[in-house]
C-alpha cells in the first residue's frame, strides 16, 4: 500500500478557526496540519484529545479523529484511547491552564508511566478564555483582573516538572518558529512514548509580548539557547558558554573557560540530573532560555507492557472461557425436584 | 426433636437436633480471621447443599487496636434447608474470640442461643479493653444461654506445636481451631476445608498444616468434650436443580463485566481508583487478564472516568467504579460521556454517607444523586442490583443498554450485595442473548461525509465510529452540537431539540425493558415496592406476613430510570404503598412526586441492613 499522499490543506476543517486574530495558536495549528502532511500516514489513524481553554478549540480545527473534552482532564482521556488502540497516533493539545493547574495531576502521572502520547503544551503564561487571570506559568508578581495587587503564586516551570516526573521525552519551544517548531514535532512523534513539548506561545490580547526575549530581532540573538545533541552548549553567537558547576549548570563567558569545560549536550544521559540542570537555567522567558530537546530516553511504554501482560495470560492460561470462569469457585449440584418446607 | 446420631457419623455421644435453618456470627478482633473463618464455613455449607445467604461487618480500619470495641470484625451466616433471602435477624450461635466480640455482638444472640468463648482471651486486660468491670463468664451475664467456653489459645497452641509455626504465627490459627469447633457442632463437612487450607498456603506448608491441625483439633474438641451435648444439624436445601456457587455481589459484577465483554466482542476496560467497598471488583478483574480485559488503576477517581471514556471513544466496553464520594467527583466527566453519546458503565457500589462516612456499611443514600446529581440536563439509566447473583445478570443488562443507546448508565449496586454472598444457579453461558454492536463502517451524509449525530431511527443513538477508521473522521466534545453533524451549535433551537432528543432517547428504553411482576397476593391491600439490596428482606417479610395469614404483594425495582412501563398501574391498583429503604425516603420522593401516590416509607439509616422483623411488623401495622 503506498502511503497517501497530503497537503496541509487535507488536515484542515470545515470549522472556523475561532482565535483572536494574531494568536499565536494559528501558527501552531499550520505547523502541526503541515507536519503530519509530511508524514503520509493515512489520516484516521491521529487522534487530537484536549481538555479545556484556547489551546483546546484545536481538536475542532483537525480533519482527525478528535475529542474537545473536561478541563484538565485530556491526558487520563488519551490514557484510555492508546490502551484500546496503541496503533492510534494519539495527541493531546493543552495550556499552562489546563495541563498545570486543573489537570497537573493527570499530567505527571501519564508522564511516569510513558503512555504513548504527544503532549503540546501552548504556555501563553496567562487565563485566555477566561479573560486574563494569572497562570500557574505566570511571573510572580503579575498584575491581573484576578492579582490586582500582584500574584503572590510562585510559577511552575513545566521542563522542571516533566523531567522531575521523569517523563521520556521532554522539549521546549517557539509558536514563531515554525522550522523548530516541526523539527520537535518529528523527534516527539518518532518516540515511543510520552512526548512532552512546551510551546511558548504569544497571547497578543491578555499578555503580549510575554516572550519578546526569545522572539524579538535584537533580544533572542542574546537569549536563544539551542539546545543539539553532541554539540556544546554555547548562545549569544558564542560568546556566552553553559557549564556545570557544583552540579548547576551556569552561564559564563565563553572566553573565561577552557572549550572542554563547556557542557556537551545529549538528551539522551539516562539521567535526568542534567537535563533538570538546564532546564533551570530560565524560570521563564525573561532572559537566556533554552529552546530544543532536553531529554529523549527509552523505556517501555504502558501500553506495552499492558498488552504484553494480556497476551502473556493469553499464551499461559488459553483464550478466557466464561463457563470454566463462573465455575472456578467451587460449585455444588442439586439434582432431584422435590418441594421445601419453605 | 432431637434424635439419635446414625452410627455412621463420627463417634460422639452428642445428641443432634435437626433445624431448618440457623444463623451463625463469627466475632472476634480484626485480626483474628473472622471474615476468613465464617466464609470457609459458608463455602463448606455451600458444598453441603444448603441455601444460605452471608453478611460480613468489619471496622474500615485496617488493624484497630486490638482487643477494642472498634476492632471487632464479625461475619453472619444463615444457612438453611430451604431457600432463603437474608442472613437472618439475630444469631442463633456466636462465636466470640474475645471480651470486645462479647460485648459487641452478645445483645443480638437469640435468647437460649449457642455461645462460643475463647476463655484464653477473657484477661483483665482484655475485659477492661472492652470495658467490662467484672468476668461476664463468671458474673451472670450469660445465663440463658448455652455456653461453650474453650481454652483456645492454649489447645491451639499444644495443636500445632509439631508443625513448624513459631512465635506469633501460633495463635493465627486459632480461627481455624474455631471453625473446627462449629464444623463439629453443626455437621458440616471438613474436606473442603483442610483442602482449601493446603491449596491456599501451598507457599508456606507449615502455615497450611498448622492451620489444619488447628481445625482438626477444634473438630476433637467438640468429640470429646462435655460441654457440648447437643449438635446440629441443616439438610441440604431442594433448590432448583441446577449447578450453583456460593458467589458475592463483586465478583457476580466482576464476571457480569466479562461476560458483557465476552457476548459483544468489545475488549473490556475497567478505570477505576481503589476504594471500599467497590475495590474487590478491580482485583476481581485484575486476575482475568486472558480475557483480554484491560485494568487501570488510574491516579484518582476523575482518571478513572476519564480513561474509560477514551476507552469508549476507541471502542472497548468501558466501566469506571467506585463508591458515593468517588462518583461525586466523576459527576462532571459523566455529563460528557452523556454529551457525547458515548457508551459507558459506571459502577456505583454504596456505602454509608455523606463524605467518607462509614466506609464498611450499606446504604442505599445514593439514588437521588444517581438520578438527578449531574449539572445541566443529563438524564441517565439507572439499575439497581437486588442480591448478590443477580449482579451477574444487571451488569450484562446495563452493557447492553450502554452500547445500544449510546450512553452511560448508572448501575447501583451497595455494601450489603457486595460483600454479602449466596448460592447462585449457573447459567448456560450460551443460551446468553448477544449484544449486538455495529460499529459505522461508511460515510452517512452526502458526497461521502460522516454525519456523528444522525440517528439511528429505533434507538435514538448515534453512530460509534471507531478513531482508525478511513473517511469517518470526527470530532466529539463537551460543547453543544448541531443535530446530525456534530459541529459546535449556540443555536437556540438547536440546543432544546438536542436536550430533548437525550433525554427522550434514554426514556425510550422504556419500551426495551420488562414489566415488573407482582410477587405475592396480587388482590392484597398493600404493594411493598422495594428496590437494590433489599430485596430478600422485604421478600422474607412478606413471606412471614402470610405465613401468619395476612396478604401481602410484592414488587421490585431493577430499573430505577426509566422505571418500567406498569409501575403506575400497579401503584394505583393497591390501597396502600410501602416503600422501605435504608435512606431517608429517596425512591418515595421520586415515586409521590413522578406517579401521585401517596406512599408511605419505611427507612433506616444505621449502616445494616433492614432485620426482617422491621419490615414485617410495618406491614402488619398498615394493614391492620
Amino acid at each position: 500500500m503506498t502511503a497517501p499522499s497530503y497537503t496541509r490543506a487535507d488536515f484542515q476543517t470545515d470549522q472556523e478557526v475561532r482565535w483572536c486574530p494574531g494568536c499565536g495558536d494559528y501558527t501552531i495549528l499550520a505547523s502541526v496540519q503541515q507536519f503530519l502532511a509530511g508524514l503520509g500516514r493515512p489520516r484516521e489513524e491521529f487522534v487530537f484529545v484536549s481538555g479545556i481553554g484556547c489551546a483546546s478549540r484545536f481538536p475542532y480545527y483537525m480533519n482527525t479523529y478528535g475529542m474537545h473534552s473536561i478541563h484538565g482532564r485530556a491526558p487520563a482521556i488519551a490514557s484510555g484511547i492508546v490502551a484500546t488502540n496503541p496503533n492510534l497516533s494519539v495527541w493531546v493539545i493543552t495550556g499552562d491552564g489546563d495541563a498545570l493547574s486543573i489537570g497537573g495531576n493527570h499530567l505527571i502521572h501519564v508522564l511516569r508511566r510513558n503512555v504513548n502520547m504527544k503532549i503540546l503544551l501552548f504556555n501563553n503564561q496567562i487565563y485566555g478564555l477566561t479573560k486574563g487571570q494569572y497562570s500557574p506559568t505566570s511571573e510572580a508578581g503579575k498584575t491581573t483582573k484576578s492579582s490586582p495587587y500582584g500574584s503572590i503564586d510562585y510559577p511552575f516551570n513545566p521542563v522542571s516538572l516533566a523531567l522531575g516526573a521523569e517523563a521520556t521525552f521532554v522539549a521546549r519551544t517557539l509558536d514563531m518558529d515554525r522550522n523548530h517548531t516541526q523539527s520537535l514535532l518529528q523527534a516527539a512523534y518518532e518516540h515511543e512514548g510520552s512526548a512532552f513539548i512546551e510551546i511558548y506561545q504569544n497571547c497578543n490580547v491578555f499578555n503580549d509580548k510575554a516572550f519578546i526575549q526569545l522572539t524579538g530581532k535584537e533580544e533572542r540573538v542574546h537569549n536563544r539557547i539551542d539546545l543539539e545533541d553532541g554539540k556544546p552548549v554555547v548562545f549569544d553567537e558564542g560568546a556566552k558558554a553553559v557549564v556545570l558547576r557544583d552540579g548547576q549548570a551556569t552561564i559564563v563567558d565563553s572566553s573565561t573557560v577552557d572549550p572542554g569545560a563547556i557542557l556537551v549536550h545529549d538528551s539522551t544521559r539516562p539521567d535526568p540530573a542534567i537535563a533538570f540542570a538546564l532546564s533551570r537555567l530560565s524560570h521563564g522567558p525573561y532572559g537566556p532560555t533554552p529552546l530544543g530537546i532536553f531529554r529523549n530516553v527509552s523505556r517501555p511504554t504502558y501500553e506495552s507492557q499492558l498488552n504484553a501482560q494480556v497476551e502473556a495470560a493469553k499464551e499461559k492460561r488459553g483464550e478466557g472461557d466464561l463457563a470454566a470462569l463462573i465455575a472456578s469457585q467451587g460449585t455444588w449440584t442439586v439434582k432431584d425436584p422435590s418441594s421445601n418446607g419453605g | 426433636m432431637a434424635d439419635e446420631i446414625a452410627t455412621a457419623e463420627p463417634p460422639t455421644t452428642a445428641k443432634t437436633e435437626t433445624l431448618d435453618k440457623v444463623v451463625i456470627r463469627f466475632a472476634g478482633d480484626s485480626g483474628d480471621g473472622m471474615q476468613v473463618a465464617g466464609s470457609r464455613f459458608t463455602d463448606a455449607s455451600a458444598l453441603f447443599g444448603n441455601d444460605l445467604a452471608t453478611l460480613p461487618s468489619f471496622p474500615a480500619e485496617i488493624r484497630a487496636p486490638a482487643g477494642t470495641l472498634p476492632g471487632v470484625s464479625s461475619f453472619q451466616v444463615q444457612i438453611a434447608d430451604f431457600d432463603i433471602l437474608t442472613a437472618g435477624d439475630e444469631p442463633d450461635c456466636l462465636v466470640a474470640m474475645n471480651p470486645a466480640a462479647l460485648k459487641k455482638n452478645l445483645k443480638d444472640l437469640r435468647q437460649g442461643g449457642t455461645l462460643v468463648i475463647n476463655t484464653n482471651a477473657f484477661d483483665e486486660r482484655n475485659l477492661a479493653k472492652a470495658g467490662y468491670d467484672s468476668n461476664p463468664i463468671e458474673d451472670g451475664t450469660l445465663e440463658g444461654f448455652r455456653v461453650i467456653e474453650v481454652p483456645m489459645d492454649e489447645l491451639t497452641q499444644e495443636a500445632v506445636k509439631n508443625t513448624g509455626v513459631s512465635g506469633r504465627s501460633v495463635l493465627r490459627s486459632k480461627n481455624f481451631f474455631a471453625l473446627g469447633l462449629l464444623a463439629w457442632l453443626f455437621h458440616r463437612p471438613t474436606e473442603p476445608t483442610i483442602e482449601w487450607a493446603r491449596k491456599k498456603f501451598a507457599r508456606t506448608p507449615e502455615v497450611a498444616e498448622a492451620n489444619v491441625a488447628a481445625f482438626q483439633a477444634g473438630y476433637t474438641f467438640g468429640e470429646a468434650t462435655e460441654a457440648a451435648k447437643i449438635t446440629f444439624e441443616v439438610k441440604p436445601a431442594a433448590l432448583q436443580p441446577g449447578t450453583y456457587t456460593n458467589i458475592n455481589g463483586n465478583m457476580a459484577l466482576a464476571w457480569g463485566l466479562i461476560a458483557a465483554s465476552q457476548l459483544s466482542g468489545l475488549p473490556l476496560f475497567y478505570g477505576t481508583y481503589p476504594i471500599t467497598p467497590a475495590s474487590d471488583i478491580l482485583h476481581e478483574l485484575a486476575r482475568h487478564k486472558h480475557f483480554g480485559v484491560r485494568t487501570f488503576q488510574a491516579e484518582d477517581e476523575i482518571a478513572g472516568v476519564g480513561s474509560a471514556i477514551g476507552a469508549a471513544f476507541a471502542g472497548s466496553l468501558a466501566v469506571t467504579g467506585s463508591s458515593g464520594p468517588g462518583i461525586a467527583l466523576k459527576s462532571e466527566a459523566i455529563s460528557m460521556a452523556f454529551m457525547m453519546e458515548l457508551p459507558l458503565i459506571v459502577v456505583n457500589v454504596q456505602r454509608a454517607g455523606p463524605s467518607t462516612g462509614m466506609p464498611t456499611k450499606p446504604e442505599q443514600s445514593d439514588l437521588l444523586f444517581s438520578l438527578y446529581g449531574r449539572h445541566g440536563e443529563s438524564p441517565i439509566p439507572v439499575l439497581a442490583i437486588a442480591s448478590p447473583s443477580d449482579a451477574f445478570e444487571l451488569t450484562i443488562e446495563a452493557a447492553r443498554i450502554a452500547v445500544k443507546y449510546m450512553t452511560p448508565v448508572l448501575l447501583l449496586s451497595d455494601n450489603q450485595v457486595a460483600n454479602g454472598s449466596e448460592p447462585w444457579m449457573l447459567p448456560d453461558v450460551s443460551s446468553l442473548d448477544p449484544i449486538d454492536v455495529a460499529f459505522a463502517k461508511h460515510a452517512n451524509g452526502r458526497n461521502g461525509t460522516f454525519l456523528p449525530y444522525m440517528r439511528d431511527i429505533d434507538t435514538f443513538a448515534r453512530p460509534w465510529a471507531l478513531p482508525g477508521t478511513p473517511g469517518l473522521e470526527h470530532r466529539i466534545g463537551g460543547l453543544e452540537k448541531e443535530a446530525i453533524t456534530g459541529n459546535v451549535s449556540y443555536d437556540p433551537a438547536n440546543h432544546q431539540l438536542m436536550t430533548d432528543s437525550r433525554a427522550w432517547k434514554v426514556a425510550n428504553i422504556v419500551n426495551d425493558i420488562p414489566d415488573l411482576e407482582v410477587a405475592g397476593d396480587e388482590d392484597a391491600d398493600i404493594l411493598v415496592l422495594g428496590w437494590g439490596s433489599t430485596f430478600g428482606s422485604i421478600r422474607a417479610a412478606a413471606r412471614r406476613v402470610r405465613l401468619e395469614g395476612g396478604k401481602v404483594a410484592t414488587v421490585h425495582l431493577r430499573h430505577l430510570n426509566p422505571m418500567p412501563q406498569n409501575l403506575g398501574d400497579l401503584l394505583h391498583r393497591y390501597e396502600k404503598v410501602l416503600i422501605p429503604e435504608l435512606n431517608t425516603g429517596q425512591l418515595r420522593k421520586v415515586i409521590r412526586a413522578e406517579y401521585l401516590v401517596d406512599a408511605k416509607g419505611l427507612n433506616k439509616i444505621a449502616g445494616e441492613p433492614f432485620k426482617i422483623s422491621e419490615i414485617t411488623e410495618k406491614i402488619v401495622e398498615m394493614t391492620k
